[in-house]
C-alpha cells in the first residue's frame, strides 16, 4: 500500500496580523508551518500497518522543513517540488503540478488536507482527483477501512455524516478528527536530518509548461481585504400585539423562520 | 559569530513548544495548586525520548547537543517549572555524571532505564550541615568487602521519593575533606536500608517532589560506586553543577518569558483611565526593561551552552548564565505580576506561580552568593 500525503508550508496564521491599511498578511516574522490538517492526514497515514508512506509538496526550498518533519514523524520517503517554473502558481497550477507528480509516484491512495490556513480554498484536493480521474471523498473524518482494493470512509456533513466506500486508487481530503495529535521523538527529528529530500524540478514531471506556474494560473488577485460588518441593534417600539407582529416579520425577513 | 539554530534545532524548537502548549500548560495551574507530581507529562516526555536527551545512542538516548538541551529546558520551564525541575534533576543532575564519569558497566546497566524513563533519576548532596559547603557531607560510606555500608541523610532531594535511582555523595575518608568524597549510585527498589522521610511543604515548585531520604546501613555493591575510584566524588559534583547551572539560568529564563508574555497580553487588553495599559508610559518602560533583560540571560544561557558544545571551558558563563538568569526570572515575575495589579495576586492567573516559582533559580545549584565567588574566583585565580 503506498500512500502520499500532499502537504503545504504556511504562515502560523495565529500568529500572523493583518495591515488593517493595506489589507495584506504581514508575513514578517510569521514562523511557517506544516499546514494543521495535512499533519493530521499524515498521521492518519502512518497510524495505517505497512504503508509506504509518501510526503509530498510543492513550494519554495524552505518547505523542505515541513518535509523533515514529516520524516521525523516516520513518513518513509519525502518529495518537494520545487523550480522556478511554479512559482506565482493559483491552486489551478498547483494542483495540476501536484497531480503530475503524484502520476509519476503512482499511489494506491492519497490524503489532502481539507483546507490550507492561509489560502484557504479546499480546492487543491478535489481538484487533483479531477485531473487524475480519481474517485474522490472531502471532509473525511476517518477511515474505517482499508484494504488493496478499496477504502471506506466516514465524511462529514453538515447534519452529521456519511460513510462511503471507494475504489483504490482514490484521493481523500481529511479534517483535524481523521486521527489523534502526536509529536515526533527526538530520534525521529535525528533521523529525518539524516535522510534526503528528492527535489523534482518541472522537467522530472512530464508536464505541459503551459500549465505551470503564473503561466497556468488563470487567478488574478486584485485586492484582497478583511470586510468588516457592523451589527446594530433595533429597538421595536409600539404594544404587545404591534411588537410580536414586528419581530415576526423580522424572523421570516432573516429567514430564522418559515412564513 | 552565527547566532541561528541548526535546522534540526529550529524544528526541535518547533514541536516542543508546541508540545509544551498543549500537553503542559493547561496542567501546570492544577500541577501547583494540587500539588500535583507531574507523572503525566513525564510521561509523554519519556515517550518523545526527551528524558534521555543527554545520554549517548549507543545507550538508548538522543544525544543531543547542549544548544538543543538547552531549548528544551528552557521551553518546558516556560509552561510549568516543577515539570521542568523534575525533568531536569534526572536529565542533567542524574544522567550527566553517569555519561561523564560512569565505568562502562555502570553506563550498561543503568543509563538504557534512564533513557527510556522506565527509571526516574535524582540526586543528594545536600545534607541538614552541608549546603553550600557541599565538602562538609556526613554521609559515611565504609568498604565492607565487595559493599560499602552508607549511613547518613539528606535534605531537599529533588525527586528523592520518587526516583528509581539516585546518585547519592558521601565520604569515604572523612580526614580527606573534598578530597575524601565519593558518588554512589543507588537502585532506590532494590537497595535495603533505603528510606523515604519527609516531604517538603514549599513555596514554588509545589508539583515538584522534593524530600528527605535516609540511609541505615544501606548496602551497595561496590561496583556502584560512580568512576569506580574513591575520592572522586567532589570533582563529579562540581562537574555535574557547571554544567547544571546552565538548566537553572535557561529555567529561569523560561518562567520570566512565560510573565513576560503574559505582561503583553495583558497591557493590550487591561484599561484605566480611559485607554489601554500599553499607552501609559510606565507600563511600556516595564516591558522594554524586561525583554532587554531576558534577551540577554537567554543568549548567556545559549552561549554557555554553545561552548559547551565546543568542548572548551564553559563553567565562568554557566555561573554567569545561572546568576543573571535567576535574576531576570525574579525581575520579570514581579513586574510582569505588577502589571497585572490585584488579579497577579490571585490564583486564577499564572503571575503568583511564576513569582514563587522564579526564587529557588537563586538558591539551588548553588546560590547567587556563590554564583559570585565562582566567577570571582575565575577573574581572580584560583591562588586568591
Ligand atoms: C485567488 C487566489 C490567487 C492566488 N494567486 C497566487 C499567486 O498569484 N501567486 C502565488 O504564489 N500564490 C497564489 N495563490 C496561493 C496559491 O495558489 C494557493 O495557496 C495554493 O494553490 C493552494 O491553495 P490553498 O492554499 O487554497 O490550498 P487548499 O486547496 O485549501 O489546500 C487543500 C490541501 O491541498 C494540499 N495542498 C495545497 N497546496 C499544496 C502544496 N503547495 N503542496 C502540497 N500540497 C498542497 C494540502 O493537502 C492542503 O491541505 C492564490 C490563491 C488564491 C486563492
Ligand atoms: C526545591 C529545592 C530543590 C533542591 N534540590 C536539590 C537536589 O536535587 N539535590 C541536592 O543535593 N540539593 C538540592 N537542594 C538543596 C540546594 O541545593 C541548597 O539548598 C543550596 O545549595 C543552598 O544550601 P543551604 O540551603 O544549605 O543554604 P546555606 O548554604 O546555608 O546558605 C545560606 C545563605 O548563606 C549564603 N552563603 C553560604 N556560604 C557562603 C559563602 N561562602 N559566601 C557568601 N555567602 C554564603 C548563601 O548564599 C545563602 O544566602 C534543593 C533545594 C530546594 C529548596
Amino acid at each position: 500500500m503506498k500512500i502520499v500525503v500532499c502537504m503545504k508550508q504556511v504562515p502560523d496564521t495565529n500568529e500572523i496580523k493583518i495591515d488593517q491599511k493595506t489589507g495584506t498578511l504581514q508575513r514578517e516574522g510569521v514562523p511557517s508551518i506544516m499546514n494543521p490538517e495535512d499533519k493530521h492526514a499524515l498521521l492518519a497515514a502512518l497510524n495505517i500497518k505497512d504503508a509506504e508512506v509518501i510526503a509530498l509538496s510543492m513550494g519554495p526550498p524552505q518547505a523542505e522543513m515541513i518535509l523533515r518533519e514529516a520524516l521525523a514523524y516516520g513518513a518513509n520517503k519525502a518529495i518537494l517540488l520545487c523550480d522556478f517554473a511554479f512559482a506565482g502558481s493559483d491552486t489551478a497550477a498547483t494542483s495540476y503540478t501536484l497531480s503530475k507528480a503524484i502520476e509519476k509516484i503512482n499511489p494506491d491512495l492519497i490524503v489532502c488536507g481539507r483546507q490550507a490556513i492561509d489560502g484557504d480554498t479546499a480546492q487543491v484536493g478535489p481538484q487533483i482527483a479531477e485531473l487524475l480521474n480519481l474517485p474522490q471523498a472531502t471532509y473525511v473524518q476517518k477511515i474505517i477501512k482499508l484494504d488493496n482494493e478499496k477504502v471506506e470512509i466516514q465524511k462529514e456533513t453538515e447534519i452529521g455524516y456519511d460513510i462511503m466506500e471507494l475504489n483504490l486508487p482514490a484521493l481523500i481530503t481529511c479534517t483535524n478528527d481523521i486521527s489523534e495529535i502526536d509529536y515526533p521523538s527526538l530520534q525521529g527529528i535525528s533521523k529525518a536530518f539524516e535522510e534526503n529530500i528528492e527535489t523534482w524540478k518541472a522537467t522530472d514531471l512530464k508536464a505541459d509548461k503551459e500549465r505551470l506556474g503564473l503561466n497556468g494560473s488563470p487567478t488574478w488577485v486584485n485586492k484582497s481585504f478583511t470586510p468588516t460588518h457592523q451589527r446594530q441593534g433595533n429597538i421595536l417600539k409600539g404594544n404587545v400585539k404591534e411588537l410580536a407582529k414586528q419581530l415576526a416579520k423580522e424572523f421570516i425577513r432573516k429567514e430564522i423562520v418559515k412564513e | 559569530m552565527d547566532f541561528n539554530f541548526t535546522k534540526k534545532q529550529h524544528l526541535l524548537k518547533q514541536t516542543i513548544d508546541e508540545f509544551c502548549e498543549k500537553e503542559i500548560v493547561p496542567y501546570a495551574d492544577d500541577i501547583d495548586h494540587e500539588q500535583i507530581f507531574p507523572e503525566k507529562q513525564i510521561k509523554l516526555l519519556s515517550k518523545m525520548g526527551i528524558m534521555g536527551m543527554s545520554i549517548p545512542k549507543e545507550y538508548g538516548g538522543a544525544e543531543l547537543d547542549n544548544v538543543s538541551q538547552t531549548i528544551i529546558m528552557e521551553a518546558v520551564s516556560k509552561a510549568c517549572a516543577s515539570t521542568s525541575v523534575t525533568m531536569g534533576a534526572h536529565t542533567s543532575l542524574t544522567c550527566f555524571p553517569l555519561v561523564a564519569y560512569g565505568t562502562k558497566d555502570q553506563k550498561q546497566r543503568f543509563l538504557p532505564k534512564l533513557a527510556s524513563g522506565e527509571y526516574l533519576g535524582a540526586f543528594a548532596l545536600t545534607e541538614p550541615n552541608a549546603g553550600s559547603d557541599a565538602s562538609n557531607v556526613e554521609t559515611t560510606a565504609v568498604k565492607d568487602g565487595d559493599e560499602y555500608i552508607i549511613n547518613g541523610s539528606k535534605i531537599f532531594i529533588t525527586n528523592g521519593g520518587k526516583a528509581d535511582l539516585i546518585n547519592i555523595v558521601a565520604t569515604t575518608d572523612k580526614s580527606k575533606k573534598h578530597h575524601g568524597i565519593s558518588i554512589f549510585t543507588v537502585e532506590t527498589k532494590k537497595a535495603k536500608g533505603f528510606e523515604i522521610g519527609k516531604k517538603e511543604d514549599k513555596l514554588g515548585l509545589r508539583g515538584s517532589n522534593t524530600n528527605e531520604i535516609i540511609f541505615k546501613d544501606m548496602r551497595l555493591p561496590k561496583e556502584n560506586l560512580v568512576g569506580g575510584i574513591e575520592g572522586m566524588g567532589f570533582k563529579i559534583a562540581m562537574g555535574v553543577f557547571d554544567s547544571g547551572r546552565i538548566g537553572i539560568g535557561v529555567q529561569g529564563v523560561g518562567i520570566a518569558q512565560a510573565a513576560f508574555d503574559k505582561a503583553l497580553q495583558y497591557v493590550n487588553e487591561r484599561e484605566q483611565f480611559g485607554r489601554k495599559l500599553a499607552k501609559f508610559q510606565a507600563m511600556q518602560f516595564y516591558l522594554a526593561d524586561m525583554a532587554t533583560r531576558i534577551e540577554a540571560a537567554r543568549l548567556l544561557c545559549y552561549k554557555a551552552a554553545f561552548i559547551k558544545d565546543q568542548k572548551k571551558k564553559y563553567a565562568q558563563v554557566a555561573a554567569m548564565a545561572k546568576l543573571y538568569g535567576s535574576e531576570v526570572a525574579m525581575y520579570c515575575s514581579r513586574l510582569s505580576l505588577q502589571i497585572h495589579g490585584g488579579y497577579g495576586f490571585i490564583k486564577d492567573y499564572p503571575l503568583e506561580r511564576f513569582y514563587r516559582d522564579a526564587k529557588i533559580t537563586e538558591i539551588y545549584e548553588g546560590t547567587s552568593e556563590i554564583m559570585k565567588l565562582v566567577i570571582a574566583a575565575n577573574l581572580l585565580g584560583k591562588g586568591f
